[in-house]
């Protein structure tokens, strides 16, 4: 899109190369809203789907990063599934997610991104996910303490609930990756 | 036959009685499997989500892993799946940068459903199901990562998939027809937003029990956790059981279905081993 009022160029170059390196034509969208329709989600975005999509568009990077939708999409990945012009919406909202993590921006929805968080942090100690530490950790860091209380305690009297991790042989690997292997190219 | 086999973290933790009664069904039906070794986290839904570099480099490395024995990798978890797929496509375009010398595997990532649903393995079933689960109505539910993005997943009916009715079919149990059966239970939201998890769970057992069904089956330990957990505030007698494809499959085999598979369910999911009868049929048990 060329500079115009609603779409400064210099903010938004380095969003939509980003995306166009990922492969996603945000341009190619004309707002029919079947990616909206079929959100599972939706109804509990701050801004839809196809908002979403058009916001990328103008490089409202802003508005985007400090969505709760880009927090709340499930990544069921029915939009880009459905979307008429191929636009992979799902990938989208991945780079979204990574861009706000990456610039610090204070997640919309905290809890959300503080389970991924914890998520990784377990695949990072233990070459994979570890189930129980992954849950008190989400626990004693959200604070939420006694949700699911009741849950957590019926899947360990049925054994659902493994106590111990099962850590893997080449965990040095994994460190690697997480230390930034590839980063050091900005990808 | 034989397979490598990828369980994934769920299959060793809250899904271990999933990868209980996939082996089992495997043994039964003749596939050999082989554990990838020293296999990691696929980096599920949370890695791609916040971390490209960690969505592909946490698969590949799996991926490496299983051409060095070259067989078709089999995924029960949905998941892993479409995680391992995503890999295996974006490592293809560009394997340098990925930091692999070169990349062109000949082995197939093969989801469970696909397997257990070919015309081959439908002819096994027939050949040595001692029993049948006639009667049994049940909603096949898919969800989302065995199918969507189909780019990824290749999965051809991915807004019609039927690979868990030929498979129910095929064991005597009556797939019902509903709506729900590839909407998403929301499973990487349930630890932080319970109340979403709820809602579109609601949504998804209303519409089963509308059709007539008495229990919902899967093939994705995500599902399997979520929809079970998150009704659990519904009164009882609306609540449907998630099986899983395999554990149907091995009661069908077997004409067995342990005490200890029917613990591990939360919602009550008994299907009634008295009932193996010498007519080789198996039902449900009537709830007390």
């Amino acid at each position: 899109m060329e500079a115009s009022p609603i779409s400064p160029a210099h903010s938004n170059e380095k969003l939509l190369a980003k995306l166009a390196d990922r492969g996603v034509d945000v341009h190619a969208c004309y707002q029919c809203g079947r990616c909206s329709a079929g959100c599972p989600i939706t109804e509990f975005f701050d801004i839809t789907t196809m908002e979403v999509v058009r916001l990328a568009a103008y490089g409202a990077e802003e508005q985007l990063l400090s969505s709760s939708a880009i927090w709340l999409c499930a990544a069921c990945e029915t939009c880009a599934s459905r979307c008429p012009n191929d636009i992979d919406i799902a990938v989208l909202m991945d780079v979204l997610r990574e861009l706000a993590r990456r610039k610090g921006v204070v997640p919309a929805e905290k809890r959300v991104a503080l389970f991924h968080r914890c998520f990784l942090q377990s695949i990072k100690h233990w070459g994979r996910a570890y189930e129980v530490g992954l849950i008190a950790g989400y626990k004693v860091r959200s604070g939420d303490l006694l949700g699911d209380m009741k849950l957590g305690m019926k899947m360990f009297a049925r054994g659902r609930l493994k106590l111990t991790p099962h850590p893997i042989a080449g965990k040095a690997e994994i460190k690697k990756m997480f230390a930034g292997q590839g980063k050091e190219y900005e990808r | 036959m034989k397979l490598s086999y990828y369980p994934g973290c769920s299959l060793r933790g809250t899904a271990h009685d999933y990868d209980g009664s996939v082996k089992a069904v495997c043994a039964e039906l003749g596939i050999e499997l082989v554990e990838l070794a020293d296999w990691n986290c696929c980096g599920a839904s949370s890695a791609h989500m916040t971390e490209h570099e960690l969505g592909v480099r946490l698969p590949l490395r799996n991926l490496l892993i299983a051409g060095e024995l070259g067989l078709d990798v089999l995924v029960p978890c949905a998941a892993c799946f479409q995680r391992l797929k995503a890999a295996d496509k974006e490592v293809r375009k560009a394997p340098k940068f990925w930091d692999v010398a070169g990349y062109d595997p000949t082995f197939k990532i093969v989801h469970i459903s696909t397997l257990l649903s070919s015309p081959d393995m439908i002819r096994r079933l027939h050949e040595r199901a001692t029993h049948s689960l006639s009667g049994l109505r049940i909603g096949c539910y898919y969800g989302c990562l065995s199918l969507r993005h189909p780019k990824i997943t290749d999965a051809v009916h991915f807004e019609q998939p039927d690979s868990l009715e030929t498979m129910m079919d095929a064991i005597g149990a009556e797939p019902v027809r509903w709506s729900h059966r590839t909407e998403c239970c929301s499973g990487s939201l349930t630890m932080a937003r319970p109340d979403i998890a709820a809602r579109l769970v609601g949504d998804i057992v209303g519409a089963a029990r509308r059709a007539g069904a008495e229990a919902l089956v899967t093939d994705c330990p995500m599902c399997q956790a979520n929809v079970e957990s998150r009704q659990l505030e519904l009164p009882e007698d609306e609540q449907l059981p998630v099986y899983y494809a395999s554990e149907l499959l091995y009661a069908a085999l077997t004409g067995t279905y342990r005490a200890e598979q029917q613990r591990v369910h939360l919602v009550s999911a008994t299907i009634d081993v008295q009932a193996c009868r010498e007519d080789g049929r198996i039902g449900r048990e009537e709830r007390p």
